[in-house]
């Protein structure tokens, strides 16, 4: 067995009710490694044959919950979700921060995977090897706090019940699905915590679709067994003490991004990213900090950043919103993204997104789609159900992501995510309003445009990412760069928090990893033959796609059409991408990466990789 | 700084906790050598999300835990003021429990014994590392005659005191 382990991963079959323990060899774990990684092994070999006809929220699809050997060790512990996207179709390996990957690797599990449906509502609460499924009914329609409230009470009263010498019981750590979840909204989420989120993908409908509202565990063991604990403890303080050294990134999070963002680099999305720019000093980090922060320092585990912090508004008719920061995501997307350029407001608004489970930047990127079309007079203040979608009004985006959570009206078309109701909505009014959707393969694009030049993503990273809009699994080139798709990879399948490698070279990363699992690992090894396979895996099955849409690499490989407009104002006025240079820079990429000049990967780079039954399915597109 | 010889307390400001929980991963790896969050004699809380704190020794005034100990198992470090936990003698009958305020002592998941904290023979892992991060929740000051006992709350009681300090009445809904 590999160190660093815990060794055996829990299966549960919701339609049945049978629980078991399950193993993976070691050279799966060894490919693998675990997260991200290995949740694109486990759907390939489960689902792999028939991955065209499988609907991501029927029985057959399978939810992942999947830690790491780096989890709990590297700084900033998460847990990675996963399973075929009823946004992409295809595989996301979506990361949560928390403690629930920790508690579930001391509660002696690698990873959950979750087969088939439930008639009624459950949750899952496992404690060390007793794990049970329980009913839900009580929490179902309840929101995420009200859900939270209500299972911490209820499981730390089962184990003072059961182990009344024990004293006093911790919380278990819970992921759960809000209303939104629960009814199928594509842009719903796996949440923690209150405000944690695993966003991309889509997977709280995947939660919902198998009625399952939350999983609550508690673990009582330690972390498993590492190679060189000395080496360990070193690699840690190696890690904390280069976050220390950042005072700002620890003091503001990412909270500095919602005015910067657009001031200074010009790619923050304003009104559906019909501009990038703003100025809006009324945004800056400073008012969100002195009005409403009451916790500057809030963090999961292990982690020396905390870029986390509480917001609370305690006065005004937004009394009682209560939120993390917001991030800089949410502050875009549901701040300048709708017009919305006032701390509160922004506060007030992520905190109601909390509550429904949804997903901020997606969300937000539905809400502004719809309210550009309204601007442009092709949804009506009578399609919206009487809501009238200007820009800046943050009751009326209110009122619509409520909608959207419980698919009422407008909301049951918006709940389809940005792509599916362009097409739904498109159909409809009979026009093409795939111009106003800003996603890449049903996935929304993270909030850093690409026009300006001036922030991380290049022209082709949401382009060719196998996880399309996604800005935490940007592609570009070299392959084996610094933060590379394949760098992000080896993130999500460590599963441990990027924001903590920031800053941290390859070499120290695979060094803990060696340090931990006992296993040589090197940076060529790493990008030229395990990460590389996880992505063919990942295109592959966001290539085969279905059963509503697959993606055409010569359609979908490309940016949003707005991407291509040029910037209307600010310092980068005038500056757009250059659509020979996309071309030019996407051969190059394909080359690199082993796909042929339509983008499917080609059968000698398969071969090679040992992916031989991916090469057989992906004939058929050739 | 108080040196070595002098009995200490781990003075807390919990409503600046950031619910790092690094104190339970020096803890634990001092104590176990792994990274084991339940056998860590100080542990975080998070009964409300925000409202993490950590939960640990108080070492009251009158001991309360070591008076109720029927089999003599606890004791009171001179040098330090900590409480000590004699493993072999330790029958896991959970009266520390019941005598403490706070309901703080638990059993080791594994062993049969209770856990305390023994404030590490004067150099507490947990107020090193919380230092290091620059919040400075745990500060190690010198034992003088305070009211240390006040500081021994359940964690209901604790998590109650600071969501209404956080979130105010509607905080309580959450506990």
């Amino acid at each position: 067995m590999i160190l660093g382990y815990a060794g055996k991963f829990l299966e549960v079959n919701l339609s049945t009710g049978n629980v078991k323990e399950i193993k993976f060899g070691d050279v799966v774990l060894k490919d693998y490694v675990g997260g991200r990684g290995l949740a694109a092994k486990i759907l390939w070999d489960r689902l792999g044959s028939k991955w065209g006809k499988i609907d991501p929220l029927g029985s057959e699809n399978i939810l992942l919950f999947l830690t790491g050997p780096l989890t709990g060790y590297f700084p900033g512990g998460r847990i990675c979700v996963s399973g075929k996207s009823p946004q992409s179709n295809g595989v996301v390996g979506s990361t949560v921060g928390g403690e629930f990957g920790v508690e579930l690797r001391c509660a002696g599990y690698d990873g959950i995977i979750v087969t088939g449906v439930s008639e009624k509502p459950v949750y899952l609460f496992i404690k060390d090897s007793d794990v049970e499924i329980r009913g839900a009914g009580h929490v179902w329609g309840k929101d995420a706090k009200q859900t939270v409230a209500t299972l911490t009470k209820e499981c730390r009263e089962l184990l003072k019940k059961r182990y009344p010498r024990y004293g006093e019981w911790k919380e278990p750590a819970m992921l759960y699905v809000g209303p939104a979840g629960e009814n199928k909204v594509r842009t719903a989420v796996v949440a923690a915590k209150w405000t944690h989120a695993a966003g991309y993908g889509g997977y709280g409908a995947v939660m919902g679709s198998k009625k399952l509202k939350a999983v609550a565990v508690k673990g009582t063991g330690p972390l498993p067994e590492v190679a060189d604990m000395k080496r360990v403890k070193r690699l840690i303080k190696v890690v904390n003490n280069n976050a220390y050294e950042d005072e700002l990134w620890r003091r503001w999070g990412t909270g500095a991004g919602g005015y910067e963002v657009g001031a200074k680099t010009s790619s923050e999305p304003v009104r559906n990213w019909q501009d990038e720019w703003h100025d809006e000093k009324s945004f800056g980090v400073d008012q969100f900090e002195n009005r409403f922060w009451i916790k500057h320092y809030w963090s999961d585990f292990g982690c020396p950043t905390c870029c986390l912090k509480i917001a609370v508004i305690k006065t005004g008719k937004f009394k009682g919103a209560i939120t993390d920061n917001p991030d800089y995501e949410m502050q875009a997307y549901l701040g300048p993204n709708l017009g919305i350029f006032t701390p509160e407001e922004n506060v007030f608004l992520t905190s109601l997104i909390d509550d429904l489970g949804l997903c901020g930047i997606q969300t937000g990127n539905v809400m502004g789609f719809a309210a550009e079309l309204f601007q442009r007079g092709i949804l009506t203040k009578k399609d919206l159900d009487g809501i009238e979608l200007k820009w800046g009004d943050v009751e009326a985006f209110a009122s619509l992501a409520k909608k959207i959570a419980f698919r009422e009206g407008i909301g049951d078309l918006l709940a389809e995510g940005t792509y599916r109701a362009a097409l739904k909505i498109g159909k409809i009014k009979n026009m093409d309003l795939l111009p106003y959707a800003v996603q890449s393969k049903g996935i929304s694009i993270g909030a850093h445009g690409i026009r300006s030049g001036k922030d991380y993503p290049e022209i082709i990273s949401y382009a060719c990412s196998v996880q399309g809009g996604d800005h935490t699994s940007t592609t570009g080139l070299p392959l084996d760069g610094g933060e590379s798709e394949l760098m992000g990879i080896f993130n999500d399948s460590g599963v441990y928090c990027n924001f903590n490698s920031f800053g941290i070279s390859r070499k120290v990363r695979f060094n803990f990893y060696e340090a931990v699992t006992g296993l040589k690992l090197t940076r060529e090894e790493w990008c030229s033959t395990k990460a590389l396979r996880v992505l063919q895996l990942q295109r592959a099955m966001l290539l085969l796609g279905g059963p509503d849409l697959k993606w055409d690499p010569k359609i979908h490989d490309a940016n949003p059409p707005r991407f291509y407009e040029p910037l209307p104002s600010g310092p980068y006025k005038g500056k757009t991408t250059d659509r020979a240079a996309v071309e030019e820079y996407k051969n190059r990429y394909y080359e690199a990466v082993g796909w042929d000049e339509n983008g499917i990967p080609l059968s000698e780079i398969l071969r090679k990789l040992g992916l031989k039954d991916v090469n057989k399915a992906l004939e058929k597109l050739r | 700084m108080p040196t070595k010889k002098e009995p200490i307390w781990i003075a807390r400001e919990l409503s600046k906790c950031s619910g790092c929980r690094k104190c339970e991963i020096a803890c634990s790896l001092f104590h176990e050598n792994r990274i084991w969050p339940e056998a860590s004699r100080i542990r975080v809380f998070m009964l409300v999300p925000g409202s993490d704190f950590p939960h640990f020794c108080a070492q009251c005034e009158d001991y309360p835990c070591v008076k109720a100990c029927p089999v003599k198992a606890l004791s009171i470090s001179k040098k330090t003021g900590a409480v000590l936990v004699k493993n072999k003698a330790c029958t896991a009958c959970g009266k520390c429990i019941d005598a403490c305020p706070g309901r703080i002592p638990h059993m080791h998941p594994t062993e049969n014994r209770i856990v305390i904290c023994d404030l590490c023979k004067g150099y507490p892992q947990c107020v090193k590392v919380c230092q290091e991060g620059g919040w400075n929740v745990l500060t190690k000051v010198p034992r003088k005659d305070q009211a240390y006992k006040l500081y021994a709350r359940t964690p209901e009681e604790t998590t109650r005191d600071l969501v209404a300090k956080m979130y105010g009445e509607q905080g309580q809904e959450y506990v």
